[in-house]
């Protein structure tokens, strides 16, 4: 505690009672933060519990709507990302910030370039780049194209380039999410490295074995709310997940009743193959099951299942609908099969972001509409039906689908796909960046959808869904899968074991994406 | 007209929404311009003589809105009229000596100029669609294409319709039911139709989807390929009936029939309101846009004060001037 005392003089970085409001919504609440030099500080919680906004407010990019904070002892207001990274304080986005077309000593250097006279001084630019590549112990051509490197690779330029922007403090937002285990090694080291130079580091993650190799302290938000910082050395991993969700699972979940075993088989894919990413796969759903998909990020989960509706190329493999072997070629052939799939990518692949509610709705069941026109008073009332049952809170029915919180869009996105009446529903990742109370309430569709006999397989990278939810779960590792659990082995450490190949069928060869 | 009404009432009721009617505005700003300049601006006469001029690039202007607004674009389309055109008066000039100086002619040659532009819409469409390079890079390409076919086929000069056949198709450029003409009567037909496919069916939904986002439209089962084609065929269409009330105006076509078509249809539908990046379309703004272009060259006709040779100068401007009075709307509703 005394060592704290002392260290607590010298932070470089210390915010005080910081809260942030969108709009009406509260997402921070009177939040303190500090990093020392030297240390990593994890920052753990569960998605939306407010951490990508913290970083963002350490960086400049978002204000706080009110609360101070301090570089070096000094308070300063962080009006932008710009005035961030003079103040030395860099943030390396989970999207890279990297200009594709660009090579990599253009990218370090850009917006700070290197002039002698009024050209550009391109030997010294070089000759720095290929020192701070060096000094990061990777072979990286100063000349290549950032398109043509690795994801990896990619990391390690924004590294570089936060250093030679002189970082003191560098903060990395899931940075391991798309790294394989030995580019994850590399980064461990380069941190270590980084430490020993005094650059405080803040390392956003919710893989807790990640925190406890590279973590000094930890600060752990939920909800929005600050509950603890202290040593990594005095929390258990255990303690950190309770203290990260912080209720009993049992509220946040419905009371399931157990499944008949001799319910029938709606779906069964054999041996599915998806080129470059999925691996002879296979997997059985019954009548009014919830089956789970759990893996790591970049696993071959969601590939496999837009594969299954007809999204992706697959290379081989045959899939039955109630024992008949079916030809699905586009995501109408999985419709008219009455199989839905909810996609993870709300923005990109989900919703129309400006246009407005009912032509969102209505826009994959749209033949329903109509033969040859368009039937728009039938779309209204099915908006209306939709706005209730799904409790989608809208003030004006003619807004458009961005302006909608992230909860509201997925409940819309969810009556999007349920206007097809499905059978068979994929659900992506569902919860991802959405509110607490929102959540409960998809679980609770979930289950309602369940009762009401349909089918659903559930891709989710939060543990505590996929156990709190499924009747059984599907485990993939690397693009084949390693596991099928139900009844008491649903539970983390198993399936954690399953997907990181600890356990399950060994197959070290990675498919070369 | 009561939609119109409709979004008048409503932007009344908001604050000043330059977005849903400033094409009107700007409209009727032009025509008491026109009226101040001379009095024989809004006489039937001109107003007549006006319309039927702006049927052309009205009717071309159609079909770029279906493709502006699922987020393509056709560069090709002023020399692709020259091209149907060139065909048209070769084919017609062939039939002659077979099926003789009548209606039959014509008609075989108005059925195969559509059939050309069907195909060359459909040329354009597949090769965006299917080879996956930019529509810009691909009517560029046709657009060059199409010149030079008309050049090469005129031999550099001019194709002239036999003089038997245009006094018999004079008519569909120059005659008028109740007093309309021909080639307004088309522009009139093709613009409801636009509307209504545009607005009312499921392939025009699949327009505004596909020009807001492709991956949203492909991840709600909408053919992202047939639908984008079939946009440009619409267009390849739209031109054939341009080119069969153009050809008739002056009996020819040659190297420089059409030149510049494709920036006035543009044009019409920026000044319409359609946005340029696709996912917004409005088949009643590109009328109007048609319609302002040509006016915007019969006032400068009918006055002295500004020289007719710098109608370039004010079409450009006023385009500028149409798109920003769009975007200060779109920024304040932020």
């Amino acid at each position: 505690m005394d060592g704290n005392r002392q260290d607590q003089n010298k932070t470089i970085l210390r915010v005080k009672g910081i809260n942030k409001a969108f709009g009406s919504i509260q997402v921070l609440f009177g939040i303190d933060f500090d990093v020392r030099p030297g240390e990593v500080h994890a920052l753990l919680g569960e998605n939306g519990a407010g951490k990508s906004t913290l970083v963002k407010i350490l960086s400049g990019y978002l204000q706080p709507t009110s609360g101070t904070i301090d570089v070096a002892g000094r308070s300063i207001e962080l009006t932008d990302s710009s005035v961030g990274e003079d103040q030395g304080i860099v943030l390396i986005h989970q999207e890279f910030n990297l200009a594709e077309q660009l090579t990599v000593e253009e990218n370090i250097f850009l917006g700070r370039e290197a002039f002698r006279s009024c050209f550009l001084d391109k030997r010294l630019m070089q000759a720095r780049s290929r020192e701070l590549l060096q000094e990061l112990q990777c072979d990286i051509d100063p000349d290549t194209r950032v398109q043509d490197l690795s994801v990896s690779d990619k990391q390690m330029v924004e590294i570089a380039k936060a250093i030679s922007r002189d970082a003191r403090v560098l903060i990395m937002d899931e940075p391991t999410a798309v790294l394989t285990t030995k580019e994850v090694k590399v980064l461990f080291r380069l941190i270590n490295e980084l430490k020993r130079t005094g650059v405080g580091i803040v390392y956003i993650s919710h893989k807790l074995d990640e925190i406890e190799a590279i973590a000094d302290r930890v600060t752990i938000l939920r909800d929005g709310h600050h509950i603890t910082t202290d040593r990594t050395d005095n929390l258990k991993p255990d303690d950190m997940a309770r203290l990260m969700v912080g209720r009993g699972l049992n509220d946040m979940f419905p009371e399931r009743p157990p499944l008949g075993g001799d319910a029938d088989v709606v779906l069964k894919v054999d041996n599915l193959s998806v080129p470059g990413h999925v691996m002879d796969a296979s997997l059985e759903l019954h009548k009014g099951e919830v089956l789970g998909f759990a893996g790591l990020i970049g696993a071959g989960r969601t590939a496999l299942m837009e594969a299954i509706v007809g999204l992706r190329e697959r290379s081989g493999g045959k899939i039955f609908r109630h024992g008949q072997e079916a030809c699905i070629r586009s995501l109408g052939d999985a419709s008219d099969l009455r199989m839905a799939y909810l996609t993870k990518d709300r923005k990109g692949c989900g919703l129309l972001m400006q246009m407005q509610l009912r032509p969102n709705l209505t826009l994959l069941a749209l033949d329903q509409y109509g033969r040859y026109l368009i039937d728009e008073e039938r779309e209204s009332k099915a908006l209306s039906k939709a706005i209730e049952e799904f409790d989608i809170r809208v003030g004006d029915v003619s807004a458009t689908a961005g302006t909608l919180s992230g909860g509201n869009q997925q409940k819309l996105l969810l009556a999007k796909i349920m206007q097809i009446d499905p059978e068979v529903i994929i659900i992506d990742e569902p919860t991802r960046g959405i509110d607490v109370g929102t959540k409960h309430q998809i679980y609770m569709f979930i289950n309602e959808l369940t009762r009401q006999g349909k089918s659903l397989i559930l891709i989710s990278s939060e543990m505590q869904e996929i156990i709190g939810l499924c009747d059984r779960v599907v485990v993939m590792r690397s693009g084949f899968v390693t596991g099928t659990l139900s009844g008491d082995e649903i539970e983390e450490h198993e399936i954690m074991r399953y997907a990181t190949g600890l356990k399950g069928v060994e197959r070290d060869d990675r498919i070369s994406a | 007209m009561t939609e119109l009404v409709r979004s008048m009432t409503t932007a009344m009721r908001f604050d000043f929404d330059f977005k849903t009617y400033g094409p009107f505005l700007a409209l009727l700003a032009l025509i008491i311009l026109g009226t101040l300049v001379n009095p024989a601006f809004v006489s039937e006469a001109n107003m007549t003589n006006m319309l039927t001029r702006s049927a052309f690039i009205g009717i071309i202007a159609v079909g770029a809105t279906f493709v502006i607004t699922a987020g393509g674009i056709d560069l090709s389309v002023g020399s692709m009229a020259a091209f149907i055109a060139g065909i048209m008066i070769i084919i017609m000039n062939t039939l002659l000596g077979t099926l003789g100086v009548g209606w039959l002619t014509i008609l075989t040659g108005m059925a195969l100029s559509v059939v050309i532009g069907f195909a060359a819409g459909m040329i354009n469409g597949l090769v965006t669609t299917r080879g996956k390079i930019e529509a810009f890079i691909v009517t560029l390409g046709t657009m060059g294409i199409y010149r030079s076919l008309v050049t090469y086929f005129a031999d550099g000069g001019t194709l002239s319709l036999d003089f038997s056949i245009r006094e018999i198709y004079r008519p569909i450029y120059y005659d008028a039911v109740l007093g309309i003409p021909y080639p307004v009567l088309a522009f009139a037909l093709v613009a409801v139709a636009g509307y209504v496919v545009l607005n009312k069916t499921r392939f025009g939904r699949h327009c505004f989807a596909i020009g807001s986002n492709e991956h949203v439209a492909k991840y709600s089962a909408i053919h992202v390929n047939r639908v984008k084609t079939l946009t440009y065929v619409l267009q390849g269409i739209c031109v054939s009936i341009a080119t069969i009330i153009y050809v008739p105006r002056l009996g020819s076509a040659s190297a420089s029939t059409g030149v510049l078509w494709e920036l006035e249809a543009i044009a019409a539908v920026i000044i319409g309101g359609t946005v340029l990046k696709g996912g917004y379309g409005r088949i009643w703004g590109t009328v109007v846009g048609a319609i302002m272009l040509t006016m915007i060259g019969n006032i400068l006709n009918l006055t002295d004060a500004i020289s007719n040779y710098l109608n370039g100068t004010v079409q450009g401007a006023i385009i500028i001037v149409a798109v920003l009075l769009q975007r200060g709307n779109w920024r304040r509703k932020k």
